[in-house]
């Protein structure tokens, strides 16, 4: 039975904690995450959840205390944002190479200075090399299926990771949205219990994290990387099973595509402009246009080979990154065109930097940015080189 | 009075553990699991303990054991707890266990932290008075003088004074000590061991390498940073300040041992002119002054609840 509630993508952040029955909660609060950790302490004061919430002084702090929770097999969750997130660099590390499945809410917003509140991917995509999983939302029932599923996935024996899970700051945070969200029997049928990969306990001593010589750690880091090939696997079987059993969409897995089989042109993007371009798609197939959507929805693992196979019949991607790589391109472009090497017959790409700090991406400037896309396969000329979108000049 | 024949015989830390010859800090890692037994947590930052433990697949310490980055132990330990409280595992002890550094510089934000929360575990400084495993750079524990490699001419500023901190966050229990006093030391962790809340040990643990003092007078080297006042035991017992036994006869200046006969056998104070010996004594002077008058008194109001 689902039911139907509207909540902004914060809130139904802290509910999916709570019916995935998170048992210790370590926040520190930043904008625009506030509303998520605020709703977990009123769940947990009103005895609504039962779980430890620590209100630590910094995200250091929470990352630390999530894994000092997980390695006596508490089921953790937590969230943060932009400099929290860059606050806790280090600690995801720890989290992922003891193989915590710890589940993460990151609200992306722009990095400083100067401050800027609003959303950019510029800080999450910089964490892409810690291990963890890296989920990229286009709306609040995707942020709540996506807690529920990672939760799953991250505690698979065969994963043992940890995974954030990504929503834009404001669009999504504090946007209400209708969601529809299953009974708690029916979420607890679908994830039953932590079983932890390994524990501290008195009864049976282990000695976790000492000096590991260059003869043993080589392997600890190969196990890690076969964990998110994993992880690449399992996402879209769990991602189905869920689909399934709940009738509430599937995503695709890994990447949702919107109109590419036949598209000449496929606009790749992440988060919720995807979901403006499936718009944008919509109204340019009506001109005529053979154009396609490709939202990348996991980041890490990188879905490689199922950019390929878009790709493969595509003449032209047009990659939107809501991020930059000072002194390279868009991070998602990068990781795109790796993918294309492969190809026997490679498509045009070009890049485009848009929305950063927040900067409104609208379905119009989607189109344009696949207008432009088509008179670069007409003319041949203007692929190279970085096109920001809506720059002032 | 606890006697030491009474001691656990369990051995929780492991023949064949890395620490240097005469490393003060393994004495009080021994005596600390004695006293705590094996229904413990370890959750150590790096630090000494990091090499001191051993190399995997080996481990010194025969109880669970975290390792965790050098900032985290306050978190981390405060994660433990109540991942243990919301799996009701009851009975399990879990420690802090960290170095000056780890404590008293990058740690201290955690700390206090978890300090405030009242987080029910006990934080085990063990002091060497510098970063011993990286070599010996100063930290904000190195006392006023000492060479240090990152103070080649001696440092110029005082040792932060991490109990007082401690006590501003009003926790119910406080106490130094040194392995060089075992049955002090042992009284106070059984002490601490029996409150709930956030407990913490600030302990003195010379070291040879670092102190450049011969290997065989750790001991010897303690017991003289008692008798001369460098390093005092005290409580802060729910806010009561109260001076420990050993170094009750150090209160009166008669009986009190020259600091020269505690600093001569560093080579980390072989540079200091007699001047600034004498600037060492009048401070240690001062501080003992200071806590005679101390002595009794409540230093922070007690908690209502």
């Amino acid at each position: 039975m689902l039911k139907t509630i509207v909540e902004t993508g914060n809130h139904v952040a802290g509910l999916a904690a709570l019916v995935a029955r998170a048992q210790v909660v370590a926040a520190y609060p930043i904008t625009p995450q506030t509303q998520i950790v605020e709703k977990i302490a009123e769940l947990v004061d009103s005895g609504k959840m039962n779980a430890e919430y620590i209100c630590v002084e910094s995200e250091h702090s929470a990352m630390s205390a999530c894994i000092g929770a997980s390695t006596v097999g508490a089921r953790t969750f937590t969230a943060t944002s932009s400099h929290g997130l860059a606050y806790m660099h280090e600690m995801l590390h720890w989290a992922s190479a003891a193989r915590l499945p710890i589940v993460m809410a990151v609200v992306n917003r722009a990095m400083g200075p100067p401050w800027n509140i609003w959303t950019d991917h510029g800080d999450s995509l910089p964490q892409r090399d810690t291990g963890w999983i890296q989920i990229y939302c286009a709306s609040n029932q995707e942020i709540f299926d996506s807690i529920i599923q990672a939760y799953r996935v991250c505690e698979d024996q065969r994963v043992l990771m940890p995974a954030m899970i990504c929503l834009e700051g404001f669009i999504l945070s504090h946007t209400n949205m209708p969601i529809r969200i299953p009974d708690q029997k029916e979420i607890d049928d679908f994830l039953p219990p932590l079983e932890p990969g390994w524990v501290l306990n008195v009864e049976k001593p282990v000695t976790h994290g000492n000096m590991l010589s260059p003869e043993y750690y080589m392997e600890l880091r190969y196990f890690m990387h076969e964990a998110l090939q994993n992880a690449k696997r399992l996402i879209p079987q769990v991602a189905r099973e869920y689909s399934k059993k709940f009738g509430l969409p599937e995503y695709s897995g890994l990447i949702e595509q919107y109109m590419c089989n036949d598209a000449e042109v496929i606009i790749v993007s992440m988060g919720t402009i995807g979901s403006e371009a499936n718009l944008a798609v919509e109204k340019l197939r009506n001109e005529g246009y053979r154009v396609g959507s490709a939202r990348i929805r996991v980041f890490r693992p990188f879905p490689h080979e199922a950019v390929k196979e878009i790709a493969t019949r595509a003449k032209a991607l047009a990659v939107i990154d809501r991020d930059i790589s000072f002194g390279m391109e868009g991070i998602l472009f990068t990781e795109i065109r790796s993918a294309l090497f492969d190809l026997p017959k490679r498509p045009l790409a070009k890049n485009f930097i848009a929305g950063l700090g927040g900067r409104d991406v609208t379905q119009n400037d989607i189109e344009e940015i696949a207008k432009k896309t088509f008179r670069i396969l007409e003319t041949g000329t203007g692929v190279e080189g970085i096109e920001w979108v809506n720059m002032r000049r | 009075m606890v006697m030491l024949k009474e001691l656990s015989k369990e051995e929780l830390v492991l023949p064949g553990n890395a620490s240097c010859t005469g490393c003060a800090a393994s004495l009080a890692l021994r005596l600390t699991l004695k006293v705590m037994g094996s229904r413990t947590i370890f959750v150590v930052p790096a630090c000494c303990t990091s090499i001191i433990q051993g190399q995997f697949p080996a481990s010194a310490l025969n109880i669970p054991v975290l390792n965790i980055a050098f900032a985290a132990t306050g978190a981390a330990a405060s994660g433990v707890v109540a991942g243990l409280r919301i799996r009701g595992i009851k009975d399990v002890a879990v420690i802090g266990w960290a170095g000056d550094g780890g404590t008293v510089d990058i740690g201290i934000q955690a700390l206090s932290g978890a300090a405030e929360r009242r987080t029910d575990f006990i934080y085990i400084c063990y002091d060497n008075e510098a970063y011993g495993n990286t070599g010996m750079q100063r930290s904000s524990a190195t006392p006023i003088g000492a060479w240090t490699t990152t103070t080649p001419t001696g440092k110029k500023e005082n040792k932060k004074d991490m109990a007082f901190i401690m006590a501003a966050h009003r926790i119910p229990y406080i106490a130094t000590a040194i392995p060089s006093y075992p049955i002090d030391f042992i009284e106070k962790l059984e002490k601490a061991k029996k409150i709930k809340g956030t407990r913490y040990l600030h302990i003195l643990t010379p070291c040879p390498p670092g102190w450049r003092s011969d290997a065989d007078l750790s001991v010897e080297l303690g017991r003289l940073a008692v008798q001369t006042g460098m390093w005092v035991l005290f409580e802060i017992e729910n806010g009561v300040f109260s001076i420990s036994s050993p170094s009750r006869i150090v209160l009166d200046k008669t009986k009190r041992k020259p600091v020269e006969e505690y600093l001569k056998l560093q080579g980390r104070f072989g540079h200091l002119t007699t001047e600034e010996v004498a600037e060492i004594q009048k401070a240690v002077d001062a501080t003992l002054d200071y806590y005679m008058k101390l002595s009794g008194q409540r230093v922070y109001p007690l908690l209502t609840d």
